[in-house]
C-alpha cells in the first residue's frame, strides 16, 4: 500500500538536519508552505539554504527563520520586501547571511533541470550583466547564451490545495508556481495541502504534480496565511 | 506651461498603444498599473511570471484572492479565457519568445537599448532582479515605463547606462513623463512630446542624443470612448 500521508508538520519535517539546502515554494507568501517553514523552525534547524523565488517579502515565517538565526545563504532572485525594509536587509547589510541572486526564469529552469536530470542548460538570460560573469558562453545562432547548471536540494517543501495518499497534488491559482518544479528536485519532498481527499477524488486528468514526485503529505486545514 | 504625464496617465498611454490580441506582461511598479486601463473593446492577455495568463484589472474590495496577484503582489483578477501554470512554464512562453511586449520599469536606458532595473549599486541597497532579466532577453519587444529624470533630477535616458545591465540592447520604446520615445538602430527618435516642451527643451533634461520624428505628436491621455 502506498501512503504517504503524515499525521502532523512536525512528523512531516522530522530528520530534516542542520546545514540543508531547502527548497521553499511559493511567490511571496502565495503558494509558500509556510506552515512547514513554521515546523522547521519549531524543529530548531540551523545553518540552513533557502533556494525560493522571494527572501522574506517582511512580516513572514521566512523573517521568523532569519530572526531566530536559523538561516545562512538564500538562493533566490528578489530578495527585496513588498514594503520597504526586513530583516533580510539587515542581515545582509551586516555579513549575516548570504544571497546568491539568480534571474527568476533561470532559478526555475535550474531547478527543473535538477528534477529532470539534465546536466545544465544554455540561456540567454543574463548574458552580457554581472551575473554572468566567469560563467561559460556559447554564441548559437549568432546569439550569446549562457550556461546554467541545475540545482538539487536536500529537502523541498511545497504547498498544494488538495492531495491523495499517494501524493498526486493539485494546486490553487497562481500559488502553483514553482511548487511542481521543485517536487522532485529534492531527496525528501514534503507538501503540505490544504485537503486530503480520498484516492480517485482527482481527476487524473487535472493532476498537475503525480505523486511520484511527493515523499510526504500533510494536512493543514488551517494554514497561516504569511 | 510644460506638461508631465502622471504616472497613471503614462499607464493609461502605453495601454492604448498596446495592440489588440498581444500578450504582454507587466514587471513590478508602473507597468503593473496598465491592467487598469486596457481600453474597453480590446483583449490582451496580460501574464504574470507565477504562471498566470488573462490577468484582469483590480477586483472590487472583498473580493481579493492572494493566488491572484500581479508581479508587485497586490491582487488582480483573472478573465474569462484566463489559464494557469507553473513556474517553468511560464518562463518558456518569457524565454521561448511568446511574450509580445514586456513592460518593464527602469533606472536607466541607452542609446543603443540597453537596460538597468536591477541594482543601483550602491551600499546598503538591496539588489532585486526577479524576471526582469529573462524578459528582457526573451520578448518580442521590450516597452519601459519611467520618469525621464531622477527624483534629484538626474536624466535616465543616457548615452552609457552607469548601473549594472540588466540586458544588453533590449528596449524597444521608452514611455516617460515627458516624451514617447523609439529605440532604433540608429537613434533615439523622439514620437510624442508632452503640451509645451520642445525637442531643445527635452535635449536640456536627456543625457543622450534625441532626434523628433518627423510625424510626432502630441503626448497626452487618449480620450476613453464615451466620454
Amino acid at each position: 500500500m502506498i501512503d504517504k500521508r503524515v499525521a502532523s508538520l512536525a512528523e512531516a519535517v522530522a530528520g530534516i538536519k542542520d546545514d540543508s539546502v531547502i527548497l521553499v515554494g511559493g511567490f511571496g507568501s502565495s503558494g509558500r508552505p509556510a506552515d512547514l517553514m513554521e515546523a522547521l523552525l519549531d524543529l530548531g534547524v540551523k545553518g540552513l539554504t533557502i533556494i525560493a523565488n522571494n527572501a522574506t517579502v517582511g512580516d513572514d515565517i521566512v523573517s521568523e527563520l532569519m530572526s531566530a538565526g536559523r538561516i545562512r545563504k538564500v538562493m533566490c532572485s528578489f530578495p527585496r520586501g513588498l514594503k520597504g525594509r526586513t530583516i533580510f536587509d539587515e542581515l545582509y547589510n551586516s555579513g549575516k547571511i548570504e544571497l546568491e541572486l539568480v534571474p527568476q526564469g533561470t532559478l526555475a529552469e535550474r531547478i527543473r533541470a535538477g528534477a529532470a536530470g539534465i546536466g545544465g542548460f544554455f540561456t540567454r538570460t543574463a548574458a552580457g550583466t554581472r551575473l554572468a560573469e566567469g560563467k561559460e558562453t556559447r554564441v548559437i545562432d549568432g546569439q550569446t547564451y549562457v550556461l546554467e547548471t541545475p540545482i538539487k536540494g536536500d529537502v523541498a517543501l511545497i504547498k498544494g490545495l488538495r492531495g491523495d495518499r499517494w501524493g498526486n497534488l493539485i494546486y490553487h491559482r497562481g500559488a502553483r508556481i514553482n511548487n511542481p518544479v521543485m517536487a522532485g528536485a529534492a531527496k525528501l519532498v514534503i507538501a503540505q495541502v490544504r485537503e486530503i481527499v480520498p484516492l480517485g477524488a482527482l481527476d487524473p486528468e487535472h493532476i498537475v504534480t503525480p505523486g511520484v514526485f511527493v515523499d510526504r503529505l500533510v494536512e493543514v486545514r488551517n494554514e497561516r496565511q504569511t | 506651461m510644460s506638461a508631465k504625464l502622471s504616472r497613471q496617465d503614462i499607464a493609461r498611454v502605453a495601454a492604448n498603444d498596446i495592440p489588440d490580441g498581444a500578450c504582454v506582461n507587466l514587471g513590478i511598479g508602473l507597468p503593473t498599473l496598465i491592467a487598469d486601463y486596457v481600453p474597453a473593446g480590446r483583449e490582451l492577455m496580460l501574464q504574470s511570471e507565477q504562471g498566470l495568463l488573462g490577468l484582469g484589472p483590480a477586483p472590487a474590495p472583498g473580493e481579493e484572492d492572494y493566488d491572484v496577484i500581479n508581479a508587485g503582489k497586490f491582487p488582480v483578477t483573472l478573465l474569462p479565457g484566463a489559464s494557469v501554470f507553473s513556474h517553468s512554464e511560464s518562463f518558456l512562453m518569457i524565454r521561448g519568445g511568446h511574450i509580445h511586449i514586456a513592460c518593464l520599469g527602469a533606472f536607466q536606458v541607452a542609446s543603443n537599448g540597453d537596460m538597468a532595473n536591477w541594482t543601483v549599486d550602491a551600499p546598503n541597497q538591496i539588489p532585486g532582479v526577479g524576471g526582469a532579466m529573462d524578459l528582457a532577453a526573451g520578448a518580442e519587444q521590450v516597452w519601459v515605463l519611467m520618469e525621464h529624470c531622477t527624483k534629484e533630477g538626474e536624466p535616465r535616458i543616457l548615452d552609457r547606462c552607469t548601473y549594472p545591465l540588466t540586458a544588453p540592447n533590449c528596449v524597444d520604446r521608452i514611455y516617460t513623463d515627458l516624451a514617447v520615445i523609439d529605440v532604433t538602430e540608429t537613434a533615439l527618435v523622439v514620437r510624442r512630446m508632452a503640451e509645451g516642451w520642445t525637442l531643445q527643451a527635452l535635449q536640456d533634461v536627456t543625457g543622450a542624443a534625441l532626434t523628433l520624428a518627423q510625424d510626432w505628436s502630441v503626448y497626452r491621455v487618449p480620450a476613453a470612448r464615451g466620454e
